[in-house]
């Protein structure tokens, strides 16, 4: 089966993108598809390269760098939710006038139509938040 | 594949208090884009994002209720109401807005697209979409 997963939540204050982590690993471990990833609300705060847990806790954003790289995931982030959130790449920090960048490596930061055009590519989306 | 779906958008939260509402919307813009038959389910709390008077001017948010009214204009067709949640608030479909829906090619229109429906009419409308995104 083709799925897609939306997250909701940022990290490490909600079980949502821990979740939709352990739930696109297992899909992918069975030998189901993954047509994207995409973070949405908070959940944009999962592509963040800056996240440093305390070193006994597991690293929610390596974990999904490492999925990606591992299956080719494509991880996308919402641009108009991740410029609310301070989540930037290379391109975004031209166009806004920032001095940094804090996108995680794999991810990358696209629009709206990437999560609709996943819904209809996709046999399920499968979201993950409240 | 078909490229076109049945999307369902269910939205259970308030206006304000959280961003859910306000992206939501966003969505449900994008996909009217894409040409997807596009519906809303309010439920729990998001039935309050349809409540008629919304005034945000003292806590200093934007007001975003009106775009609900232009959906029909988006070719958004239906809008759902679950009644339960909506009388465990002491709301009323009078209470709601009312939201103008016309085919511009057929000239067909309804006055209100907003529909107040049973708890078994919500299971029937999700189960019977293609995707459906929650809010």
């Amino acid at each position: 089966m083709k799925f897609s997963i939306q997250v909701n939540e940022g990290p490490y204050q909600h079980q949502a993108s821990d979740s939709a982590y352990q739930f696109t690993k297992a899909a992918l471990e069975k030998g189901h598809e993954c047509f994207r990833v995409f973070f949405y609300h908070d959940g944009v705060l999962n592509g963040t390269r800056l996240t440093t847990p305390p070193q006994d806790d597991r690293n929610i954003v390596n974990n999904w760098v490492e999925l990606a790289e591992k299956h080719d995931l494509d991880l996308v982030v919402c641009v108009a939710a991740a410029q609310r959130r301070g989540i930037v790449d290379e391109g975004e920090a031209e166009r806004n006038g920032k001095d940094a960048t804090n996108i995680a490596p794999r991810f990358r930061i696209s629009g709206l139509g990437q999560l609709v055009e996943a819904a209809i590519q996709s046999d399920r989306l499968v979201v993950f938040g409240d | 594949m078909s490229d076109t779906k049945n999307f369902m958008f269910l939205n259970r939260r308030a206006p304000y208090g959280t961003i859910y509402a306000w992206e939501s919307l966003e969505v449900v813009l994008i996909a009217a884009a894409f040409e997807q038959n596009v519906s809303l389910m309010f439920a729990d709390d998001g039935v309050f994002e349809l409540t008629k008077g919304q005034d945000t001017a003292e806590i200093g948010m934007k007001n975003f209720s009106p775009t609900y009214r232009t959906l029909g204009d988006y070719e958004v067709r239906h809008m759902y109401v679950d009644k339960a949640s909506l009388e465990a608030r002491g709301l009323t479909a009078d209470d709601l807005v009312q939201v103008e829906w016309e085919d511009w090619e057929t000239e067909e229109s309804v006055d209100n697209i907003v529909e107040v429906v049973d708890s078994e009419r919500v299971a029937e409308l999700l189960a019977e979409s293609d995707v459906v995104f929650s809010f």
